[in-house]
């Protein structure tokens, strides 16, 4: 059994930055008829599998996280720890 | 006028750029191999249009890792001319040598046609071959080119000169209709604060012969060379 560490990470888009994907999926709901849907965000979610024996890994997924997986400019994220 | 034209796996513009420079533009140009870290002393370096590495993740987050792009930040930050065309556009934004963010087109479609470009600023190294508020026939073809910023940050692009190319419709005008992706306050392309570095969506190396529909791409490139004879003129790089 491999003792790494697991996180996943989940990068959605900031606050009132429009998101056409989810305004579309939201449309194609109300389509279906399921009309008590009010909206939807969309976004995704990376797993890192990590070997912490290097340590400072708060800090390494954090820069992973801004530098790489979200453009800070547009997205944000949270960290889940498994 | 010596011009660089990087090929990041997945370019397919690159070409197209290598056409227009050496066979319409009649200047010396070379391939930049995206793990090479020479610039070959180049003028001018262009980011050309494509997929680099897929656009896996985000549209150019990849590509600004690899090593020429490290190289083309320090010639950016030195005063060297830099153009991101389409991908190339979205790679800068990405390494922060351009402000803002591209994302995926208002409608969610690839969209590949010609548009209406008006350009706000004659006055700079990428547009000085143009009239003020001359009207440009360039064709576009991307599905993320939704030009993105923050409130305040934008009104400080624009009170600064720095937005340089517009969607519009055909006599000049901004419109709902002429903007074919989104883009906020109809960018098309914008300038870095120092004015050495351009970002556009549009393909202006698409736009170099009648006969495939426009030469109006050219004053892009015809802009260049004349900033370049000048910094020349001046004694120096």
């Amino acid at each position: 059994m491999s003792d790494n560490k697991k996180v996943v990470v989940y990068v959605r888009l900031k606050d009132g930055v429009l998101d056409p994907q989810g305004v579309t999926i939201h449309k194609a709901l109300i389509q279906m008829g399921y009309t008590d849907f009010v909206s939807v965000r969309s976004g995704r979610f990376f797993e890192l599998e990590i070997d912490d024996s290097g340590g400072d890994i708060d800090r390494k997924i954090d820069e992973v996280c801004s530098k790489l997986l979200a453009n800070p400019v547009i997205e944000k994220y949270v960290v889940e720890k498994a | 006028m010596k011009v660089g034209v990087v090929t990041f796996p997945g370019s397919n513009c690159d070409y197209d750029s290598y056409t227009a420079v050496k066979h319409i533009l009649k200047e010396e140009v070379e391939f930049l191999w995206h793990k090479s870290t020479d610039l070959v002393g180049s003028d001018l370096v262009i980011l050309p249009g494509g997929f680099a590495y897929g656009d896996y993740l985000r549209a150019g987050a990849i590509a600004r890792f690899s090593p020429i792009m490290e190289e083309v930040v320090k010639f950016a930050y030195s005063g060297g001319m830099v153009i991101g065309i389409c991908n190339g556009f979205q790679v800068l934004t990405e390494c922060g040598l351009l402000p803002g963010a591209l994302m995926r087109n208002h409608h969610l479609r690839f969209s590949c046609k010609f548009v209406y470009l008006r350009v706000e600023d004659n006055t700079g190294r990428f547009t000085n071959a143009c009239r003020k508020h001359e009207v440009l026939k360039i064709p576009i073809a991307h599905g993320e080119g939704n030009y993105f910023y923050h409130d305040d940050e934008v009104r400080e692009l624009e009170e600064n000169g720095q937005v340089v190319f517009r969607y519009v419709d055909r006599t000049g005008e901004v419109t709902d209709e002429a903007n074919p992706n989104g883009s906020l306050n109809n960018i098309a392309g914008i300038v870095n604060r120092e004015g050495n570095v351009l970002g556009m969506m549009p393909h202006p190396e698409r736009a170099v012969e009648s006969i495939i529909g426009s030469v109006d791409g050219l004053k892009v490139f015809e802009s260049v060379r004349a900033a370049c004879v000048q910094v020349a003129g001046a004694g120096g790089k």
